[in-house]
């Protein structure tokens, strides 16, 4: 459904987007993470025909985005970065307008426009001049634009941005809703959305891919990957030190004091399976368990080693 | 067509949605009462005819067409809804043809409104009517050309206030091209021929010929090029400025 080829973007001297190779298929939310100026906004721009690649190429459904621009775009629903509308007009007006550029006939815009208010929940405010809206509103009129004509490709530029957590839960349920059967690409900051609603995330950083896989798979990147968190009386904590570090697949521990308890984070050796084993010490063991967790991994973590280091590598480079 | 009516449509109502349309609509009618009758002293003449009135017009567009055209282009892409409306289905020179066509349109509404001073002709004596309705066609033919002199410019800046005043400046290059202030400069070393030319760019005498009552098809025809020429570097400005 979307294809990027080595899509490459310069701004004078600045290399915004170096070569992406990508292929995202029907049933895929993928999710674009970076820091700030990473390229995400200018790919995004890219394969919804704003700004000409300066080499390379993007394909939305089979169509060529810089050849035949008008089947792309109209295959394509997308939701610029900070929802851009008019502001004098009300949403109904806005979406109307969406609609008609977008060749509904009157009555199939009504249709269009009445399916996409409903979706997104812009009833109360359906007559009041985008301006006036509060940002949550505003996001809401630049997704209802975006899905009105029920696109096989969806592209969002932090579609969460601004929301409060309630706006943020239906958008992302709006989302999973849409994604059996549209391919979706949203880029974010939010590490927990792409959690909650990607099936596939890339992190890009200084216009590179520099990871690509399932929520999942980025996790077992991280350190904490399977690590074990063990929470007991400050008293039993040397012991329980030396015989978890006589087990065998655990790699380390430490130890972090809180008030009298004693936190415990116990790394397995190659991201095995922890819990089992450290649970079933613990009860021979008769240790004043307060709190036994494992952990899936953490997003930041990875997402942090992953764009440091490629900084820090680009530092070094230039002195 | 079906492309350039919605964007049409919508462009002319942004002008009605704001405050923009009224006060440039006030303004304009004012300031062409005020030029007619004080400044040209309208009355005093003595002579039943709007040779007066529409020999302001060009000085008075000059300001007040680039002020409705420095929004067109400018306006969307400092509010970000640009990259909405490039990345609709719809190509680039229905959305340039569109913003023009409805800008163009207003100023005809503003342009109309001035009706009360054709009647007052009337009324005090017996105008060449058939000169009337020439010097408004040409007038609006002139108002068209500034606005996509405006419009182009507009498109190459997220500044209202850079394209304002830049479109001002390069309107009044067109406007005084036959005056002997820029012919002169040019004579002194430029080929007969191409003197000629820049006279020929003259918006002034083009405008002056057609409100002598006779619609020469050379003047509609430059006026139509100018507007098609700006119309044409205005999709290329705005396809470049795509290329970044």
């Amino acid at each position: 459904m979307i294809e990027l080829e080595q899509l490459t973007k310069k701004f004078g001297p600045v290399t915004a987007v170096a070569g992406i190779d990508l292929k995202a298929g029907v049933g895929e939310v993928l999710g674009f993470l970076g820091p700030n100026g990473a390229g995400k906004s200018t790919t995004m721009k890219m394969i919804t025909g704003y700004l000409a690649p300066t080499s390379g190429r993007a394909r939305v459904c089979g169509h060529d985005v810089e050849t035949q621009t008008l089947q792309a775009q109209a295959a394509m629903g997308y939701l610029p970065e900070g929802a851009p509308a008019y502001g004098d007009m009300t949403p109904r007006q806005f979406l109307n307008f969406i609609a008609q550029v977008r060749g509904f006939s009157d009555a199939a815009a009504k249709a269009r426009v009445d399916a996409a208010v409903g979706k997104t929940e812009l009833d109360p405010v359906l007559e009041q001049p985008i301006e006036t809206l509060s940002k949550g509103f505003k996001r809401r009129v630049g997704l209802a634009q975006a899905i009105l004509h029920d696109p096989p490709v969806l592209i969002m530029d932090e579609p969460t941005d601004g929301l409060d957590p309630n706006q943020k839960h239906s958008v992302r349920a709006l989302i999973r809703a849409m994604a059996s059967e549209k391919t979706i690409i949203i880029s974010t900051h939010l590490l927990d959305e792409v959690e909650a609603v990607c099936t596939r995330a890339v992190i890009i950083d200084r216009g590179r891919i520099v990871a690509d896989g399932t929520p999942a798979q980025l996790l077992a990147r991280s350190r904490h990957h399977n690590a074990v968190t063990l929470t007991l009386p400050a008293a039993q904590a040397e012991r329980a030190k030396a015989k978890l570090k006589s087990l065998g697949p655990v790699a380390s521990v430490e130890q972090s004091d809180i008030s009298g308890t004693a936190r415990l984070s116990i790394f397995p050796k190659n991201g095995s399976l922890l819990i089992e084993d450290v649970s079933a010490l613990a009860v021979a063991e008769k240790w004043d368990v307060k709190e036994l967790y494992a952990e899936a991994g953490r997003l930041d973590e990875v997402f942090r080693a992953l764009t440091t280091h490629d900084a820090t590598r680009a530092r070094e480079a230039r002195t | 067509m079906k492309y350039v009516w919605p964007i049409f449509r919508r462009e002319f109502a942004a002008y009605f949605a704001t405050p923009l349309a009224y006060v440039f609509i006030v303004i304009f009618l004012f300031a062409m009462g005020a030029f007619t009758f004080y400044v040209g002293r309208f009355y005093d003449n003595g002579q039943a005819d709007l040779t007066v009135f529409f020999g302001y017009h060009p000085w008075l567009y000059l300001f007040l067409v680039p002020a409705i055209a420095m929004r067109l282009w400018a306006e969307e892409r400092k509010t970000g809804t640009m990259e909405l409306l490039l990345t609709l289905p719809a190509p680039l020179w229905a959305s340039v043809a569109g913003k023009y066509l409805a800008a163009w349109a207003f100023t005809g509404v503003a342009l109309a409104l001035t009706f009360p001073i054709w009647i007052t002709v009337n009324y005090l004596g017996s105008p060449d009517n058939g000169v009337i309705v020439a010097s408004y066609i040409g007038s609006f033919l002139m108002a068209g050309g500034y606005l996509a002199i405006g419009a182009c410019i507009s498109a190459t800046t997220g500044n209202q206030v850079i394209a304002f005043v830049v479109s001002v400046v390069v309107c009044f290059l067109f406007t005084i091209s036959g005056a002997p202030l820029v012919l002169d400069f040019f004579r002194a070393w430029a080929p007969l021929p191409l003197v000629t030319a820049i006279s020929s760019f003259s918006v002034l005498t083009h405008f002056a010929a057609i409100s002598q009552g006779v619609i020469d098809l050379r003047d509609v025809v430059y006026f139509l090029s100018l507007i098609a020429l700006f119309l044409t570097a205005n999709v290329a400005v705005v396809d470049l400025k795509k290329a970044g």
